[in-house]
């Protein structure tokens, strides 16, 4: 099949669907950023994102209603973050293991309570999704129509959330505490910081991001609940952190490059290419490869990224009051 | 009286082996600067601290304008409206000026006004002669800079009374003449300054009085004009120090460690040694005596091969180990006393038996060399374990309990212990009887000469002028990154010493 | 602590416990079948254990359970003419050093801080991704047309040492490998010692001579050198062909490691006995959920509530710790 890939229509198409299939990583990343700037690193991330999706897909099915889902997934998240951050900010130490037995706890019961409401049905059951909001008059704007005006209310929310938090760290002194808080806690807490009580407000914001993360993937994106839903996003947005070098405009952009594979990979399947043959020669590029790319390319980022990273000084540092 | 800021009474703190402030009697005046002068023990900080929040005393009374106070932290500290600079600044370095002042200031709204923190900035910068660019960056700033920072900072927080604690280690020689300038326009504007140093010349030219602690009392009250450099020398330093055992003169051995021309840069990228040279023998210690913070930290990191030596060379045994990575310099047989003995020497997740045979986990008497893998001797470890914690004397728990049981003097034991069965030809002593008590001291002491008796070559980094007068052969004074002078055992006296160390060489 | 769950899902517990009691020791079909699963469990469990000691991250132990089969696979298919006494070892050869290269990458934790765990996590699902590439195209089975790869030849597969059941050489490759050579190396190695030094305080370690990076990356080589092991005992001993889900999904032998180690203090030998205590969870509650009508998936929240648990006496460990200094 041949595909204009320089077409018009084609790219327009990909930057919309790049900004629409990123928007699960947008949250995730939000969400880890938020809570690294802090000084704490949360690998609960993935296991947070299922527990978001099944909470939604639950929510949603049993009450037929979208809204009762994303409320559920918050309250979810607000929950499990005021857990995750007492034990982060309070032990400080083993911050890594936390953060697995934090994810494999949440794969289990997400599982568990959905097999406990389902059981084994044959058809899996789906939901309406949430469908795509188109702004009226300016979803007619060429190019920038589709791109920008006719996306999910969550990716609106994931946009203009990035921005909200750009102009929190740049102008507001809560941005200027948690960064200070994750820099150097005893320069923030000398000068009257409650550390401890940042980085519990740091790290449940971040979490609810990230089960909103996750929760868009089973209402929105797609319409069902699987355990192969999350396929590593949490793992990915925890690079991305990295890669954005922990300021929200460029986590928000590396999200939708990442969104991009992910779309470019789906149009493939969708495509039903199995392989790609690139113009003029005999090399055929199994569609693999492509799957393998978000996964390939967050090393290769993450690699690159750290020579310049510019980490939160105190990141992965306990800290406790002398 | 109004003009008496705080008033310390009969303040006394006490630590398990040492009464840091015994009944201290001290009065900090407005518009007055106060140096408080002494050696380090002497618990000019142990004082400081307890007035700034961080400790409680024991006994005493603080009182800040007539009142009594009880000050539990620093917090509180500067609710009183006392404020510390301290030598490390508890500034966020990624930060703008103005960002690190906005924090200490304006809290209580939600939009950061940089715009107006500046102003402020600028209006207090003109006032005092701390200028500052409010848009630098503080990692940029050079340390007399961050310093203005700081105390911009606790002045923002309304600070009437401030503390500066050895604030000049840091500066060059411009900036300490502009941080002087400053600290007499804080003092007109009514302001209580304490100047705590160990720099004589810098205390006689700032001060308005001089309150000298020795050994945690006051030993003397005076002022500038009443007094001379060495009659301050002697009340810090005590009459000479009676009946050291002076060991007995020895052959001199053959050069091991060659130091020549050493530089480096401190973390914050200022040059911290300057032009550093001496040369270790074998069977001598040679004593660095010197004020911590005056390039001693670097200067080791260097000879441990932690710390790149811009220029310069280092040769151990013979062999050229500049800039080589520790594990070489470790060959060559040196060794290392850390100063932090629990962060540098200690695995504190492990036991006793495993800490004393790091680094002698390869060796043959404990392990065998089987292909690709050694094998740990288990017993054999277990047998040289036992004997060593009845050699040194280490108690409070057995081989294979968990080291972190142990106390201060017993884990610098096993750090002794471990390094001595690695028959070390060079050994760095770092503060080795730091927070001992005289018991451990007295062992410590005694091991390091008799190292030094057969032939191991030892660099005795301390501050504590007793001990490096008690074992050292040749002693050299370390200040600002600079060798100032060398002094054999008998030539040295603890006043010239004292003197040296700070900053005073024979030109003045 | 687990009752909860069944009684959450409408069953009786004393039934539950009954029916996974029976599904784990019912008879020797049943006993050797929780070994059969121990095994993998075992060799992740240690190429984790092995790995938090010096610090290393792993949490990629599926990713290189992959690549060893790959790897093993690789050998067992293409060298059918060897007897089997060469072509095994050569075999569990490769299936190691697929395990060993895949965690190599891992070692950028020394530039970055998260290097470890996002490098060796990513390549999880790379390999599950090539894995299933290569079963479907380059090593597919010609008979069959299933994703799968042709069936590995009698000379490679590991024999079934009791009759009737699926108790495999592997299981005995996987305890001794445990017992024998993790343990071994932990306790008794010079190696095994650096390992500990250097995962407890680095600059320690520096200045006792001890290379941190040397034995960072030979810390990673061993740890995913098991767990290809792992791979390669699926593929060798249960299934006899290279496929896709040699590992369960959601939770695959690689992440129930992690569990696995935690919960046995990083000790090679509670490692054995916890993946034992695992295998027969899993096995029982899978029986028991036929049988009652339990959700399988309560296997899962038991790992998660016991590395909790586990996490959660950590904790207090600790701070008890604090309150003595």
């Amino acid at each position: 099949m041949a595909i204009e890939l320089l077409s018009v229509g084609f790219l327009v198409a990909m930057v919309a669907a790049s900004i629409r299939i990123g928007t699960s990583l947008m949250y995730a990343t939000l969400g880890e950023m938020l809570t690294e700037r802090s000084g704490i690193l949360n690998l609960g991330i993935e296991g947070l994102m299922i527990f978001g999706a099944m909470t939604a897909f639950i929510a949603t099915y049993a009450t037929n209603n979208l809204a009762i889902g994303v409320g559920a997934t918050i309250l979810v998240g607000l929950i499990e973050g005021l857990i995750m951050s007492f034990v982060y900010a309070k032990i400080g130490t083993n911050q890594h293991v936390w953060g697995v037995a934090f994810t494999i706890a949440n794969f289990g019961l997400a599982y568990f309570i959905y097999r406990l409401y389902f059981g084994s049905p044959a058809v899996i059951p789906t939901v309406t999704p949430l469908a795509p909001v188109k702004i009226p008059i300016l979803s007619d704007i060429p190019i920038l129509g589709p791109i920008l005006f006719q996306q999910y209310a969550y990716t609106y929310g994931a946009i203009i959330l990035f921005v909200v938090f750009a102009f929190i760290f740049k102008y507001m002194m809560w941005g200027l505490i948690v960064t200070v808080v994750g820099d150097n806690p005893i320069a923030a807490d000398t000068a009257g910081v409650n550390v401890y009580r940042t980085r519990y407000v740091a790290v449940t914001l971040g979490a609810i991001f990230m089960a909103l993360g996750g929760s868009f993937l089973s209402i929105a994106q797609f319409n069902s609940f699987l355990f192969e839903l999350v396929a590593g996003r949490g793992w990915i947005a925890i690079a991305l952190v990295t890669i954005g070098n922990w300021k929200p405009m460029r986590c928000m952009v590396a999200a939708i490059f990442f969104g991009f594979v992910d779309a470019f990979q789906l149009r493939l399947q969708a495509l039903g290419l199995t392989e790609i043959t690139v113009a003029g020669t005999n090399i055929a590029i199994p569609f693999q490869l492509f799957l393998m790319l978000p996964y390939l390319l967050t090393i290769v980022f993450l690699a690159i990224a750290s020579r310049t990273a510019d980490y939160p000084t105190a990141l992965l540092t306990p800290y406790s009051r002398e | 009286m109004s003009d008496i800021a705080i008033q310390v009474k009969g303040i006394t703190k006490r630590f398990p082996n040492v009464v840091a402030n015994d009944h201290i009697d001290l009065e900090l005046r407005k518009g007055e600067v106060c140096a408080i002068l002494g050696e380090n023990g002497a618990g000019k900080s142990t004082l400081m601290k307890i007035i700034y929040g961080l400790y409680r005393a024991d006994e005493g009374q603080l009182l800040v304008g007539g009142k009594p106070v009880s000050i539990d932290s620093p917090k509180g500290a500067i609710a009183l409206g006392i404020g510390m600079i301290h030598q490390h600044f508890t500034l966020d370095e990624k930060l703008t000026v103005v960002e690190n002042l906005v924090l200490a200031t304006g809290q209580g709204r939600a939009l950061l006004n940089l715009k107006e923190a500046s102003e402020r900035l600028t209006g207090l910068s003109k006032k005092y002669g701390l200028e500052v660019d409010p848009t630098a960056k503080v990692y940029q700033l050079s340390e007399g800079m961050k310093q203005r920072v700081e105390i911009l900072k606790l002045l923002l927080r309304g600070a009437e009374i401030l503390i500066f604690d050895e604030p000049t280690a840091v500066l060059t020689p411009i900036e300490t003449g502009d941080l002087f300038k400053a600290i007499r326009a804080l003092a007109s504007e009514g302001h209580a300054i304490a100047f705590i140093s160990h720099h004589l010349g810098e205390v006689l030219s700032i001060s308005d009085r001089i309150v000298v602690l020795r050994n945690g009392s006051v030993v003397g009250e005076t002022t500038p004009t009443g007094t001379s450099k060495s009659e301050l020398a002697q009340m810090m330093v005590g009459r000479e120090i009676e009946a050291v055992t002076r060991h007995k003169a020895r052959e001199k051995g053959a050069p091991i460690l060659d130091v020549s021309g050493i530089r480096a840069l401190s973390d914050k990228k200022l040059e911290a040694v300057k032009n550093v040279s001496f040369i270790l023998d074998a069977g001598e210690v040679l004593g660095i005596a010197g004020v911590s913070g005056n390039g001693q930290k670097e200067l080791i990191d260097v000879i441990l091969g932690m710390r790149k030596a811009t220029s310069g060379k280092l040769i151990l045994n013979g062999n050229d180990v500049t800039n080589k990575s520790t594990k070489e310099i470790i060959e060559q047989k040196l060794r290392c006393i850390p100063e932090d003995r629990i962060g540098w020497g200690l695995l504190m997740g492990n036991s006793i038996a495993e800490n004393l045979i790091l680094g002698l986990h390869r060796s043959e008497k404990l392990s065998s060399r089987l292909p690709l893998l050694g094998v740990i001797k288990e017993k054999e470890i277990q047998d040289y374990a036992k004997q060593l914690l009845a050699r040194f004397d280490i108690r409070g728990a057995d081989v294979n309990a968990p080291v972190r049981l142990l106390s201060g003097g017993n884990l610098q034991k096993v750090i002794l212990a471990r390094i001595l069965s690695q028959e070390p030809r060079v050994i760095l002593a770092v503060q080795p009887t730091r927070g001992l008590d005289i018991g451990a001291t007295e062992f410590v002491h005694k091991l390091l000469l008799e190292l030094r008796d057969k032939g191991v070559g030892i660099l005795l980094v301390s501050e504590d002028l007793e001990e490096i007068l008690a074992l050292s052969d040749r002693i050299a004074v370390i200040f600002r990154g600079e060798i100032l002078g060398t002094f054999t055992a008998e030539s040295a006296t603890s006043e010239k010493l004292g003197l040296m160390m700070a900053g005073v060489t024979e030109k003045g | 602590m687990g009752t909860i769950p069944i009684l959450a899902a409408g069953a009786n517990p004393l039934d539950a416990y009954y029916e996974m009691f029976l599904g784990a020791f019912g008879n020797v079909i049943a006993i050797s079948e929780v070994l059969v699963r121990a095994a993998p469990l075992m060799l992740t469990g240690l190429a984790i254990a092995v790995a938090f000691r010096a610090r290393f991250w792993n949490i990629g132990a599926e990713g290189q359970l992959y690549a060893g089969a790959i790897l093993g696979s690789f050998v067992a298919l293409n060298f059918a003419d060897w007897p089997a006494w060469i072509h095994i070892p050569m075999m569990i050869l490769a299936g190691m050093a697929g395990g060993a290269l895949c965690a190599l990458p891992g070692i950028l934790k020394i530039k970055v801080k998260v290097g470890d765990v996002v490098t060796t996590l990513m390549l999880n699902f790379i390999m599950i991704i090539l894995t299933s590439y290569l079963v479907q195209n380059v090593l597919k089975d010609p008979f069959t047309g299933w994703p799968q790869s042709a069936p590995i030849p009698d000379s490679a597969t590991y024999p079934v040492l009791i009759p009737y059941t699926r108790f495999h050489l592997g299981i005995i490759i996987a305890l001794f490998f445990a017992l024998v050579v993790g343990y071994g190396l932990i306790q008794y190695t010079t190696l095994g010692y650096e390992i500990k030094a250097v995962g407890s305080n680095e600059i320690a370690s520096r200045l006792a001579g001890i290379n941190p990076t040397a034995v960072t990356i030979k810390t990673a080589l061993i740890s995913g050198s098991f767990a290809g092991l792992a791979g390669i005992g699926e593929v060798a001993g249960i299934r006899h062909h290279l496929i896709a889900t040699l590992s369960p999904v959601p939770i695959g032998y690689g992440l129930t490691g992690v569990v696995i180690a935690v919960m046995a203090g990083l000790n090679p030998f509670w490692v054995v006995v916890v993946a034992f205590f695992f295998s027969i969870i899993i096995n029982g509650s899978q029986t028991m959920s036929r049988v009652t009508g339990v959700p399988i998936f309560l296997s899962e929240i038991f790992q998660g509530l016991a590395l909790f648990f586990t996490l959660f006496f950590m904790f207090l460990d600790q701070y008890k710790i604090r309150r003595v200094r």
